[in-house]
Formats: C-alpha cells, structure tokens, sequence
C-alpha cells in the first residue's frame, strides 16, 4: 500500500512516465496510422506531422532488415551448430600447391549469433517506442494538444530528457563491452571450446557437462576446484578480516590523544598506497625467492642456514601472501575507517571509563560492534574484492606451488586459476564454468550478509 | 596524596605514549621499507637480482640512464608514451561517463534508474577477468587487434564500462542541495544547464578524483594490456615493460633498471596521489560543509 502510495508519488514528479502512452494502449485505441506503424515504423509520426522523427524510424527499421537478410539471419542458422566444416588441405591443380579452405570457426559463430541477437533485442525495444510514440502524437492530436515537432524534440534533450542524452553513451559503452562480452562468456561455460579433443575451432553445445565436471569429487578438475574454492574462501576471509581488524586498531592508535604527529604518521602508511600495487608487489616477490634479497641477508647475518621457503611450501607460501596482503590492505582500511572512528559517540567511552573498562574491553564491546554496524557494506564490498582479487595473487606468488599435473597452484583464487585455464591452458569452456561459479559464491555471501544486516538494523543498536 | 596520584598517572600515560609510539615508528618501517629498497635498488651499482648486502656497494645514475636510451629490447620511453597518450584519453572520455552517468542517477528520476543501479550491483559480482577473452575477440571482430588500433583499443577497454564505476561521483551529487537546482529552474534554466553551471563548478573535488582515478588505470593495468597487445611490443604500456624485465631471461640485466622505471613511475602517481587524498576526503565528505 505504502509502497504503492510512494511509486504514486514518484511518478506524479516525473509525470511523463505515468503515461497513457503505452503498448497496450496504443494496440486497442490506437488509429488506422498507428496500426500501420506496427509494420511500419514511424507510420504514425509522419500522418502526425512528426517527419524526421518518423523518417528516422523508418531508416532504423530499413537498416535492421538490410543487416538481418544480408548477415543477420545467417548468423543466426548458424548458431545451433555453431558450424561444421572444418578447414581442408586442397590440392590446387592450376597453382601446383596445396592450399587451405576456409572452414567454419566456431567462435565468431558464437560471437555473431550473439550479437545478432542483441541487435534484434535492442530492435524489438526500438520497435515499441515508435509504436509508444506514434500513439502519443495521434492521442495529442485527436485532443487538440501540442505535438513537438523535431526541433522541439532535440530540445528536449537537454531538458525532461536529459538522461537519455547523457546516458546514451555511457551505456552503449556498458552494454558493448561489459555485457556483452558477459554473455559471451558464458554461452561459452556450455560448449566444449578447449584444446581437449582439439575444439579450439571447432565446437559444439555440451549443454551442462561442464558443470558436471567442475563440481564432480572424483575429476581430477572437480578436485582442484573445491580445493581451489575452500582456499578461496579461506584467503577472502582472512584478508577481509586481518585488514579490517587492524586496519582499525592502526586508525585507533593513531587517532589516540596521546599520539603526536598523527599526520605524518597518517603519511607513512599512505605512501604504501601511493606506489603502484604492480611495482611493490612484484619487489615483494623478487626480494622473497629462494636466492632472493630476503633470504641472502638473513643467511649472511648467519640467522639461518637453508632459505626459507616462501613460495616453495605451500602452508609458507599461503602466510605469506595473507601477511603480505595485510602490507596492501592495511593502509587502505585506515584511510576509510579514520573519519568513522572520530564519529564514535565520547559519551559511550567515557561511560567505560567511569565502569573501570581497560583498552581492550572497549575495543571489543564499543568499537568494534559499532563499526560493524557502521561499515558493513564496505566489508560485504571488501570481501568480494578479495574473492577477485587478482593482483597480490598473480603478481605475489602467480599461485605457487604448483603440484606437478595440476592446473592449479596451492595458492590459486579461483580468478587466477581463471586466468590460467583460459590463458595458459586454453580451456576457455572451464574457465567461463568457474568464472559463473565464482558470481555464485559471491551472490550467496552478498545475499546472505544484507539479510543478516537488515534485522541487525532492527535492532538499532546504535541509533 | 593526591600529587602522588596524578604523578603516577603522568609516568603510566609517558610509558603508554611511549609504547605506542615505539611501535608506530616500527610499523611505518615495515610499510616503507619495500619503498626505500626500490629506491636503492635502482641507484645500485651492482647488475642483477642477487644481493650479497643490504647497501650498494656501489651508487649510479646508470640505471635511469639506460632506461632511456637502451631502447634495442624494452624500449621504455616508447611505452612511457603510449601510456601517456593511452591515459589522456581514458582520463577524459572516462570523466564524461562517470560524471554523467551518475548526475542522471543522482538528479533525474527516470523509469530506468532502479534498474540500472542493481543490474550495475549485479555485474560487479562477476570477476573482471572473466570476460576478458570475450572482450579480446569483440575487437578483433571491429579490427582494433592489430597496429596502432591497439590503443585505440585500450582506450575503449578502459573507458568503455566506466559508467559503472558511478557510485562515489553519486554519493557527492547527492549531497549538493536540491534547492540550488531549484533556484535555477525558476530562473528560467534547463536541465542541462542545470548540470554544466550550477552541479559541475560545485563538484571540482569529486571531478579531481575521477580524472585522476580514470588518468591512473592505464600505468597500473597490465592484465588487459597484455592479452591485447600480445606480443607486439611497439605498443606495451609501462606496467608490461617492467613486468617483462622481471621475467627470466630479462631479469639479470634489468633487474635494477626495473627498480628506476618503478621509481619513475611511481613518483608522479605518488604526488597524485597525495593531492587527491585531501579531494577525496572532501569527495566524502560532501559538497556543503557545516
């Protein structure tokens, strides 16, 4: 009812939305030129005096049939068997040589289907605002009304419409090359598009085969990937955790009264931010070989004999890339976390004084649940990025140690291991299966946490 | 009695302040450590990876010198350009987007607004690696793969989705009061000149933040810069060039020059960097202070 009450509300502001202008309407109510422009488009525009803005319709709708017949439908037939002839040795008898046909390449089969299909898509969207519009000038008309002619049209752009203006680019940018490269991806989860068998041309839908194999115990690929993914989980929660928790004591200490110089401090652990993360990883990484900076000096000090094995033992190599993502993460927290912690009520701490709390009572009873009431939603966004958090991984230990025969190291996320299946290996159908299966994670976690905030806010613990 | 008292609080609060700032001081050692070492590492007189002491024996400004003119294998002050050119580009087509993406979803009510954030929410769950290989394809169908339309085709990859990226330039515009819009529709403005002469000179530090932010990815993207260059390395940017040096038959030659580039490229970034912390804990902050 409210809610019903509030959309109300918010379409009276924007009055032009809740139009009699609809689909719907413009098939019962709509005139002889109105029916016309449903086979027609922008029929209805020009016996209303809107020329351009028809004519306009009309190319588009030209254009789309141009493009379906020459390209489109041919795509299209395509798809089901996303092509079947392979490339052939031919001997050419004029040239005395042998020479190769074209055959059918699987995934620009793919790819253009997929497109085609967006073009009828976006076509289907065109086709029912020029019907929309078309009913709205003959429904202006048949009242006597003001029907915008296309100067007036253009105008408007830059006033009531404006987001479309404004939108239209950003959005085609979106669509071309976030969304659509998406879908892409992950038609290709069910095919059999990798170098087994030697599909890497040619392939074929597999339907859910692929899931089987990824989530199956006993495949040597289903085995890497739960041990992959419990790794996952493990690292996200770490590095989520360790980098909050003391992030926050860093932002306390040095947010102290007692603390002097508590820009200068600030500054330090800033710089850290400052250098590319590329640059003072990939130091990390070189200084913490077998033979590398790190374990030279020490066995010059004479502190220890053999080197240590960072990235050679896998229980090694897994401390050191959370430890080092502390390194990373710990400035970044103190930076977010700064203003909230001077927002923390003094009564609330003064109240602990006077009950004799030390330090770390005070921590755990009054900031820390305020701030996780606080910045949950920086946590949920904290913990999805290390799930994906490709860099410290890939340029840290680029997932060693890796055990002889697997696809994955001891220390791959599922994104790097992504990474080297569809790079590296050329299993472009496993890595898109993992890649749909990492959005599942991080959809649940997602889910689950905004659940869980929202009856936290009932309770009002704070406010 | 009570003199005894205070003064005994006085040496525990000394102790304390003293402790803590023992450990800062350790702790900002730690942090900058890896820091100073670059910079040593690049002013080392010694060739290679392998270090027998913490200090160069000896000290050199050949490092940086042949960065710029050994230019037969890794030819740094081409790829120095290329990102140039390539982040210029990205810093003002990639403003436009975010500014303008997230003026319409902070000020204009429109049937799509709702929508678009969630499916926006939606799409950053998905790893952005993954669409990579797609997206390597999607240009070569365009033919922006090959020659001088690689950058053509970085520029898109990094400015194409940065609509989506609108959140923070959002959080600003919502804090601008509606009641300056309002005074300028009565005074006879569109929407649009609502924008550019009322929401715009009043936003400079959220615009700051987005052209730096937009003007940085392309020095610290290597990901997609290297499956779409390939192996044509006339148009690498930076972030491959010293990725490459570290590899293994580059490495002992390159290790210290590895460490100059760093330090070239970081010292702009850095000094960005600190002039952007001050707008962006105002970008935070909010337009309207008090």
């Amino acid at each position: 009812m409210s809610k019903n009450a509030e959309k109300k509300g918010r379409k009276k502001r924007v009055n032009y939305f809740a139009t009699p202008y609809t689909l719907s309407n413009a098939l019962k109510e709509g005139g002889t030129a109105t029916k016309i422009s449903l086979l027609v488009m922008g029929a209805a525009n020009i016996a209303h005096k809107q020329i351009v803005k028809g004519l306009l319709f009309l190319a588009l709708e030209i254009a789309y049939f141009a493009y379906m017949i020459k390209i489109g439908f041919g795509c299209l037939a395509m798809l089901p068997s996303l092509g079947d002839k392979a490339s052939e040795k031919v001997w050419n008898e004029a040239k005395g040589i042998y020479e190769y046909t074209a055959g059918d390449q699987s995934i620009l089969i793919l790819l253009y289907g997929i497109i085609a299909i967006a073009i009828t898509v976006l076509f289907v969207l065109l086709w029912r605002a020029s019907v929309t519009s078309g009913y709205k000038a003959q429904y202006l008309s048949e009242r006597k009304m003001h029907v915008n002619n296309f100067i007036e049209d253009v105008k408007d752009l830059f006033n009531g419409n404006l987001h479309k203006m404004l939108m239209a680019l950003p959005l085609t940018g979106i669509l071309a090359f976030t969304v659509l490269p998406l879908i892409f991806m992950i038609t290709m989860a069910f095919t059999n598009y990798s170098k087994v068998d030697d599909h890497l041309t040619l392939f074929d839908w597999v339907g859910l085969a692929n899931f089987a194999k990824v989530l199956n115990f006993k495949d040597s690929i289903g085995q890497t990937f739960w041990s992959v993914l419990g790794w996952t989980i493990i690292w996200a929660v770490f590095a989520t955790g360790l980098n909050y928790i003391f992030g926050m004591i860093l932002g306390i200490v040095i947010n102290r009264k007692g603390t002097r110089c508590k820009a200068f401090w600030r500054f330090c652990f800033v710089l850290s931010i400052a250098v590319p993360q590329f640059v003072s990883l990939l130091i990390m990484r070189t200084c913490l070989q077998p033979e590398g900076a790190v374990n030279v000096l020490l066995k010059n000090m004479g502190i220890i004999n053999e080197s240590l094995p960072f990235f050679t033992n896998a229980t090694w190599a897994r401390v050191t890339v959370i430890i080092i993502n502390c390194w990373v993460g710990i400035p970044y927290t103190l930076l977010q976390v700064t203003g909230i912690l001077q927002n923390i009520p003094a009564e609330l701490y003064e109240a602990a004084r006077v009950d004799g709390a030390n330090a770390v009572v005070t921590f755990f009873k009054i900031t820390l649940p305020y701030m996780l009431f606080v910045t949950t939603p920086y946590l949920i966004t904290q913990f999805t990025g290390n799930v994906n958090n490709f860099n410290v991984i890939f340029l840290l230990s680029g997932g060693s140690p890796t055990p002889v025969g697997s696809t994955a190291g001891k220390t791959d996320l599922l994104v790097t291991w992504l990474y080297k299946l569809t790079i590296d290996q050329q299993y472009y159908n496993l890595g898109a299966v993992i890649g749909i299966l990492t959005f599942v994670v991080l959809a649940i976690v997602a889910l689950v946490t905004y659940r869980n905030t929202g009856s936290y806010k009932n309770e009002e613990g704070f406010m | 009695m009570r003199k005894k008292e205070t003064a005994s609080v006085k040496t525990r609060r000394f102790i304390a302040n003293t402790v803590v700032h023992i450990c800062l001081a350790a702790l900002a050692i730690v942090w900058l450590f890896p820091i100073f070492w670059v910079i040593l590492t690049s002013f080392r007189g010694e060739k290679g990876s392998y270090v027998s002491s913490f200090f160069p024996k000896t000290y050199t400004l050949d490092n940086y010198k042949r960065l710029f003119t050994d230019t037969s294998i890794l030819n740094f002050p081409q790829m120095f350009m290329n990102t140039l050119i390539i982040a210029c580009f990205c810093a003002v087509i990639s403003t436009f987007f975010i500014l303008a993406t997230s003026y319409c979803l902070s000020r204009l009510r429109f049937k799509m607004r709702k929508p678009f954030m969630n499916v926006a929410m939606v799409l950053g769950l998905f790893p952005g690696f993954m669409s990579m290989v797609a997206v390597y394809y999607i240009l070569k169908a365009i033919g922006l793969s090959e020659g001088s339309m690689i950058r053509v085709a970085l520029v898109l990859v990094y400015t194409a989705g940065s609509g989506i990226g609108f959140q923070i330039s959002k959080g600003f515009f919502d804090t601008i009061p509606k009641s300056l819009d309002e005074a300028a529709f009565i005074d006879g403005a569109t929407k649009f000149q609502v924008f550019t002469k009322v929401t715009l000179p009043l936003s400079k530090p959220t615009i700051v933040y987005t052209v730096l932010t937009s003007f940085m990815a392309p020095w610290l993207d290597f990901i997609f810069a290297k499956v779409i260059c390939r192996a044509d390395a006339k148009y690498y940017t930076v972030s491959i060039g010293l990725w490459k040096m570290l590899e293994k038959e580059y490495i002992d030659s390159w290790y210290t020059c590895f460490a100059a580039g760093a330090v070239l490229v970081s010292i702009p970034i850095a000094i960005l960097f600190v002039c952007m912390q001050n707008c962006y804990v105002e970008g935070m902050a909010g337009a309207v202070k008090g």
